[in-house]
């Protein structure tokens, strides 16, 4: 009997511990803004997946790149058709973890900072990068927001020299994710 | 044996429990269990494919203005310039009213031509959930021809003015580098000049793209007349045009045997021949802009 209550109690603590361990969003944002004298470009992604795991600090993003909006629709298309190819790489992915996942209490409001690194594959290309990044933690969930540059040439996306003076090299990414406990 | 029983119990409960996700796990979250239908897009670059139009509808809440300008016959010789020294064109606003509906007014030189016209796309191209393999859309115009009428003494009616295309136009991308199109034609005129001329004008046209970069495409548009007496007295349409693409642009730049540029004018007037050098260049620009920003488009 005494057994039984502590196999019981064990199989509580471990569901206890099982939940509240993963964190999801299938509606992260993600924008990105390069700005020349000749044209601003600017595209908006809501429907951007985020999972974190706070117990080990893995921290993944699939983004699909068709669901970036532009506000001309024919740049939206040559986004797709000409630059990111989309119908090859359907999705940029990030695989990594956080870094200094012990400095960051999960389990406690407040807003921490936070080093993030893994692989980034854009365009079919994947690097290796270490962003900075904050969490900010509050009963409703984890938040987690970042910026970071890009540069295109390091994902093999051409500009043609006609348009070299439109389109910058280097992108502002703006991440703005509302990471919800996965209940299961 | 019980309490050999209860650790092995134990060690599965531990193994099951001990939540160690790896980042394939994470990435499996994402998984969608519905499928979800995909549009093709750009089957062609722009709404036209050289001078007949193409399955693309201007985007929602975007005004498109077109100049499509052309010169005369490169044979003409250096007298006129090879051709230079003449100019047809056509100014043109086309508006997208929803993603499968669209309209369009323009004034093209030739016949000092008022048209309007509206494209209506029906199925689109699409994979997924649903499974549609062509994308199939009609077009209609109407063109008023407003010369001066030189015999007063005429009983002329407004109705004579008048011009029409009903188009139906079924594209197909088969891939990132080919697109084809079928365009069943049929313009009427109220009035033709002779008695002998048709009012109905029967054409099948076709046309493709071919992707030659990321940012040119190479264009292909013929227009075959069917047997009758416009089929008799003038010549199948046929252009080629080379496409670039430069950011929120599009640059038509084409040759072609044509003179008209509206389809009551080429389909059914050209004499031009390609083996007699009868060709002329022109180009087609076009200037987006967003009148309504797309939803999802703002901080």
């Amino acid at each position: 009997m005494k057994r039984l209550s502590v196999l019981m109690s064990l199989i509580i603590l471990l569901a206890f511990n099982a939940f509240g361990q993963r964190y999801l969003t299938k509606t992260g944002h993600i924008y990105f803004y390069s700005k020349t004298p000749f044209e601003t470009i600017e595209a908006h992604n809501r429907q951007v997946n985020c999972a974190l795991d706070v117990k080990s600090g893995m921290f993944v993003f699939k983004v699909l790149m068709r669901s970036f909006i532009f506000e001309k629709a024919l740049m939206q298309e040559h986004f797709n058709e000409d630059y990111v190819e989309s119908d090859k790489f359907p999705n940029a992915t990030f695989i990594g973890k956080i870094d200094n996942v012990k400095e960051i209490a999960f389990n406690k409001a407040g807003t921490y900072n936070a080093k993030v690194s893994g692989t980034l594959t854009i365009h079919g290309v994947s690097r290796t990068v270490h962003e900075n990044g904050t969490f900010i933690v509050s009963d409703k969930g984890i938040a987690a927001q970042s910026k970071f540059l890009i540069k295109l040439s390091e994902y093999n996306i051409d500009i043609p020299e006609i348009v070299a003076r439109e389109i910058a090299n280097e992108f502002n990414i703006f991440v703005d994710v509302d990471l919800k406990s996965l209940k299961k | 044996m019980k309490n050999f029983s209860f650790a092995v119990v134990l060690f599965f409960l531990l193994l099951s429990g001990s939540k160690v996700f790896s980042q394939n796990d994470l990435m499996n979250l994402f998984n969608e269990k519905k499928p979800v239908t995909e549009y093709t897009i750009a089957t062609f670059k722009t709404t036209r494919i050289v001078l007949g139009q193409s399955v693309e509808n201007p985007a929602p809440g975007n005004l498109i203005f077109v100049i499509q300008h052309h010169f005369g016959y490169l044979n003409q010789g250096a007298y006129e310039f090879f051709g230079l020294d003449q100019a047809s064109i056509r100014l043109g606003f086309e508006y997208g009213i929803t993603p499968w509906l669209s309209i369009g007014v323009g004034r093209a030189s030739f016949e000092k031509t008022y048209d309007g016209s509206v494209k209506v796309k029906i199925f689109r191209q699409s994979k997924g959930k649903t499974n549609m393999p062509i994308t199939f859309s009609y077009f209609g115009n109407v063109g008023i021809n407003t010369l001066k009428i030189s015999d007063k003494t005429l009983n002329y009616y407004f109705t004579n003015r008048l011009t029409f295309v009903n188009q139906l136009l079924i594209a197909r991308k088969f891939n990132r580098t080919v697109s084809l199109q079928l365009t069943p034609t049929l313009v009427h005129r109220n009035l033709v000049k002779k008695r002998i001329d048709e009012n109905n004008v029967w054409s099948l046209g076709a046309g493709g793209r071919f992707k030659l970069t990321n940012h040119t495409s190479l264009n292909l548009e013929y227009y075959y007349l069917l047997p009758g007496q416009t089929a008799n007295d003038y010549r199948n349409s046929f252009s080629v045009s080379f496409d670039i693409e430069t950011g929120g642009h599009v640059f038509q730049l084409y040759v072609s045997n044509s003179q008209g540029i509206l389809g009551q004018h080429f389909i059914t007037g050209t004499i031009g021949n390609w083996l007699k050098g009868d060709i002329l260049f022109g180009f087609n620009l076009t200037r987006t802009f967003v009148v309504k920003k797309p939803k999802g488009f703002n901080k």
